[in-house]
């Protein structure tokens, strides 16, 4: 029997020490107060003094409470059980199923050994043009969607979480709004997903430091799935929120900040997370894509900027729609040269079309006169935006193509799109179609 | 001898205090002792009894009272042949054979040879009985893939020595003894073909220092042309996340034209280092006719890998640079990314809880940039022969704005900057260098007043199309609408290079002078033309063929044919003739 330690020496915040011994660094203690039980888990020692993050926070907690080490690290449950369920942070069930305790494995394991991974090969399709065509999601790719409060980004990931091949979903909440959560459930309900979906949700009602856990606890599942062969597709919305908290936690331990309060290894934090992002040769693998909401539409703000720095591309959803310039899938070239081909071709010369339309529309404003060439520019951009970038579009990447060639006809004469003879021969719409 | 020994009294995150009664010294690395498992870690701070060590390792189930055994060495990685086609995490650990021990997933606490001890190398003596030698002195050599891997006096014998014994030709192992040598007092001491050095200790072996002038060649035209890298030199490369930093390096590691590339991925992406993990075994290097990876050590301490770690692995790799320096052989090492290394030296400096300077880096950050940067140069050996370390680092600035410390401090003491710009990757003109912004101190592979005169134009071209955005296109004149379809000439056919194109991708020094010469004439040249559109046609269909041209083998049928057609269009346009226009003859 674990020894119980009754003396709480200091509480400040969400961090409580208390004098003890033979204790591991990491561990996982219990601690009993009038409100209830929570966990909290070991981050520093000195001497006999431990400090540890109360996973329901320090409120309420008084010197005279009880803290019992359990002897090991956060932990979760593995097995087909999860699935179709919803946990908090910390693991509890939130949907009034039994409390899963088997086959418990350890969370924020080692990272996989560069020399193990392999080049990621698989398109994931989402039915969305502005992916399929223009940023390509692939198999194991780690990417955020970089947007502000208000958008509809969560509409976004669930939608893509439906409509992606995978074999099972995990979402991670953070800091999850209860009608956001709420609409992920009814999506993924309606879809008929729910069966293999799993949910870790910290909703803003909830103790900070258990949003700290969502990700690790996510992906730590994701992983172990993974290994037996599943192509996880890994949901973390919103990950400003679990940097706040670490930056929280940090305050709280009077940790030095680097960067408008965030604390040193916020890089290494995040990039831990995002790195669990895989393809294992012979199994399955993970693919990550995140919510990272942009304080003040601020892309330099430290929480998506050294996200930016981590992942493989961002999308930027901007006024309901994904934007085609910042946007960027870095894996896009992996997987768009064996789709069909002009694929790359119709991506590349899209986009430029598009980026002159830009100027033509600047030139507009400013009272600049338009000539022909503008005015074609107009039409063609106007056409991009609604058939292209509206995002209740939902159809296959070749219809897609075939969509991008009538705008392309229904704008220029084929020599004016920049496209090779040889693809505009075999693919420019003749005159009844191109109606 | 009694191990030194002392106990866990404190951790906090990847630092743990220490208590010794031992004499235990700076930089000196101790094992966490914890079960079966030995974790390694670094002394990094002594005040007293009471030490702080960083640990390379997670720290997660660790205690006070864990006993922990000091090495009596300081953090040193193996030198010898083997190192060569190595992929190595920042401690030298090989990765492929954690692999093959461990499977998918690191495990802390095991570490490899660095060297493989089972492969017999092919030993020819160069030096014989009675020989006096001293520190770096050859003693024979071994092929190592397509070079001579000197076997040397290990750099720590810092004394006059006589060969007492040496093996003949033969097959040994790299820890097999393959000399005696005798100092003047009589002590005789065992060689082998390996030895350590600590990685902290730049290796100064040679004898002496020389100022960097001949180019390094990158076959990137805006890098040799405009912004050029001297061997020995070093450079870096700020620029704000997605700019090009990783695949600028990338290109710059298969086409440099250097004996031995070393890549440091430092704290940055495992799928990217996967990509050249992958590709490199395939790629020929066209110098030599081998297998890229034949030149190529990585060295790959990725972003979710232990932090303590990743400081390392830049010294470890560029302590591998030296010594392959040591064998007049030129050297090359990418760093992506340097920030990531200062970030892990913040992380242990608030641990430390050091007095943080901006941004909560430590005070030390300057001098310590200064100091690495300071390991590159190009050098004359004991033996006559020149050798060279270029250093050539990444830097990732918080919000992509320079006016930060780690750019700051990088920007003070390399030779080269390589500002990459948002504004041009998102225009995907790439390599996305600033060219107006960057600099270099070292010579271009082109004559300089004619870099000069094109940068001149790209400058004022640059006036002008700032001053068009204001006034547009009707409220400027035709002259100096001309001169900015110039600049973006240049800009567009010259600057701008297709790095995934396998003709444009690298360009020699040669077909850049070459090139370089017909674009002044059209930089230089008065043209008659009258309005714009027309001008703007022309300049297009002059960049048409242009762009054809680069994507042509350099003097292949097809360039010949395009450069003809591209004389003939200039000459249609052209007032005078074709000679007046090149302003610096040719010879
Ligand atoms: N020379 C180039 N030619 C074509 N595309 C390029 C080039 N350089 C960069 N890109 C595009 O930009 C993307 C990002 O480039 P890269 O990974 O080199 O950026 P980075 O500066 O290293 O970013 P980070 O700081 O996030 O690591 C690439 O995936 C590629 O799509
Ligand atoms: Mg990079």
């Amino acid at each position: 029997m674990r020894k119980v330690y009754s003396k709480i020496e200091s509480i400040s915040g969400n961090v409580i020490s208390v004098s003890a011994e033979g204790v591991n660094y990491n561990d996982l203690a219990v601690v009993t107060s009038s409100h209830g039980e929570s966990l909290a888990n070991v981050i520093r020692m000195n001497g006999n003094s431990v400090s540890l993050q109360v996973f329901s926070g320090g409120r309420g907690v008084s010197t005279g409470d009880e803290v019992r080490f359990l002897g090991h690290p956060m932990q979760v449950s593995f097995s087909e059980n999860l699935l179709g369920r919803i946990f908090t942070g910390s693991g509890k069930p939130r949907d009034n199923g039994p409390e899963l305790t088997e086959n418990m494995i350890d969370i924020g394991g080692p990272s996989v050994n560069p020399a193990k991974r392999i080049i990621p090969r698989n398109m994931i399709r989402t039915g969305i043009p502005m992916i399929d065509i223009f940023n390509s999601l692939v198999e194991s790719q780690k990417l955020p969607i970089f947007s502000v409060s208000g958008e509809p980004y969560n509409e976004l990931l669930s939608r893509i979480a439906m409509q992606a091949e995978v074999d099972m979903i995990i979402l991670g909440g953070m800091g999850l709004k209860y009608d956001d959560y709420l609409s992920f459930k009814e999506t993924l309900e309606e879809g008929g997903a729910m069966s293999r979906t799993i949910f870790f949700v910290h909703t803003a009602a909830d103790p900070i430091v258990e949003c700290l856990l969502v990700p690790d606890m996510s992906l730590a599942v994701a992983e172990k799935f993974a290994l037996g062969g599943k192509k996880v597709l890994v949901l973390l919305t919103d990950m400003t929120n679990f940097a706040d908290a670490m930056k929280e936690i940090a305050i709280t331990m009077e940790q030095v900040p680097s960067n408008r309060g965030y604390p040193g290894d916020l890089y290494s934090q995040l990039a831990s997370r995002y790195e669990k992002a895989v393809d294992f040769e012979g199994a399955g693998s993970i693919t990550i894509l995140a919510v990272t909401t942009m304080p003040g539409d601020d892309v330099t703000h430290p929480v998506p900027d050294n996200t930016g720095y981590i992942t493989e591309g961002q999308y930027y959803l901007r006024n309901g729609r994904i934007e085609p310039f910042g946007s960027l899938s870095r894996l896009k070239q992996m997987v768009n040269g064996d789709t069909r081909e002009d694929h790359r071709p119709v991506m590349d010369g899209m986009i430029k079309l598009y980026a002159a339309y830009k100027e033509s529309q600047e030139k507009k404003s400013m009272g600049f006169r338009m000539s022909d060439w503008d005015e074609k520019l107009l039409k063609y951009g106007a056409l991009f935006e609604s058939e292209m970038m509206d995002l209740s579009v939902n159809i296959p990447l070749e219809k897609a193509l075939d969509n991008g060639w009538r705008i392309l006809a229904e704008s220029f004469t084929s020599d004016e799109t920049g496209l090779r003879t040889d693809l505009l021969n075999k693919f420019w719409p003749s005159e009844k179609e191109s109606r | 001898m009694a191990k030194n020994l002392g106990k866990i009294v404190g951790i906090n995150g990847n630092m743990v205090s220490v208590e010794t009664d031992s004499q235990v010294s700076l930089n000196e690395v101790g094992f966490i002792l914890l079960n079966e498992q030995r974790l390694k870690a670094e002394v990094i701070r002594i005040t007293g009894k009471r030490l702080e060590l960083q640990v390379f390792e997670a720290t997660s189930g660790l205690s006070i009272g864990n006993s922990v055994e000091f090495s009596g060495e300081l953090l040193t990685v193996e030198l010898g042949p083997g190192l060569l086609t190595q992929i190595y995490d920042g401690l030298q650990n090989p990765l492929p054979e954690l692999a093959e021990q461990c499977g998918f997933f690191l495990q802390r606490g095991i570490y490899l040879n660095a060297l493989p001890r089972n492969i017999e190398w092919d030993f020819t003596p160069s030096a014989k009985v009675g020989d006096t030698v001293s520190s770096a002195y050859t003693l024979g050599t071994v092929p190592e893939g397509q070079f001579k891997h000197r076997v040397m006096v290990p750099f720590s014998y810092t004394e006059s020595y006589t060969i007492k014994d040496i093996k003949s030709s033969g097959k040994y192992t790299v820890d097999t003894e393959i000399a005696i040598i005798e100092d003047e007092k009589g002590n005789k001491y065992s060689v082998s073909m390996m030895f350590t050095w600590p990685v902290k200790r730049p290796i100064t072996a040679y004898a002496e220092r020389l100022k960097p002038g001949a180019p390094m060649v990158t076959k990137t035209r805006i890098v040799d042309t405009f912004l050029p890298v001297a061997l020995g030199g070093t450079y870096c490369i700020p620029g704000p996340f997605g700019a090009g930093k990783t695949v600028l390096q990338q290109v710059t590691s298969k086409n440099a034209e250097v004996d031995i590339v070393i890549i440091a991925a430092c704290g940055e992406r495992a799928g990217e280092v996967v990509e050249t993990l992958k590709e490199f075994p395939e790629l020929i290097d066209p110098q030599t006719g081998k297998s890229l990876m034949e030149r190529t050590i990585i060295i790959c301490n990725t972003s979710s890998m232990p932090v303590a770690a990743r400081e390392a692995s830049v010294y470890t790799a560029v302590t591998l640079a030296e010594y392959y320096r040591q064998m007049g052989l030129n050297v090359l090492l990418l760093a992506d990314s340097t920030s990531r290394w200062a970030q892990a030296m913040r992380e242990m400096s608030g641990r430390l809880e050091e007095i943080p300077g901006e941004e909560a880096f430590p005070a030390y950050l300057e001098s310590t940039i200064a100091s690495f940067y300071e390991r590159a140069g190009l050098v004359r050996l004991k033996t006559g022969e020149y050798g060279s370390v270029t250093i050539g680092g990444t830097v990732s600035p918080a919000g992509g704005n320079f006016e930060e410390p780690v750019t700051q401090a990088t920007l003070k003491v390399v030779g080269a900057f390589h500002g990459l710009s948002r504004e041009r990757s998102d225009a995907r003109k790439y390599p996305a260098i600033h060219p107006l912004e960057s600099w270099s101190k070292y010579p271009s592979v082109v004559p300089v007043e004619k870099v000069n005169y094109a940068r001149s134009v790209l400058f004022r071209g640059n006036e002008v199309g700032q001053m068009m955005k204001v006034v547009g296109e009707e409220g400027t004149s035709i002259e100096d609408y001309l001169i900015y379809l110039k600049s973006d000439f240049l800009d567009f056919v010259y600057l701008q290079q297709n790095s995934f194109d396998p003709i444009d991708a690298s360009v020699s020094v040669d077909r850049q002078n070459y090139i370089f010469d017909i674009l002044l004439t059209i930089l230089g040249g008065k043209f008659d033309l009258s309005n714009k559109a027309e001008s703007r046609k022309y300049f297009n269909k002059l960049r048409q063929i242009f762009l054809d041209y680069n994507g042509a083998e350099w003097q292949s049928d097809d360039f010949k044919k395009l450069e003809t057609e591209l004389i003939d269009l200039i000459k249609v346009k052209k007032s005078g003739n074709l000679e007046d226009a090149y302003i610096f003859q040719k010879v």
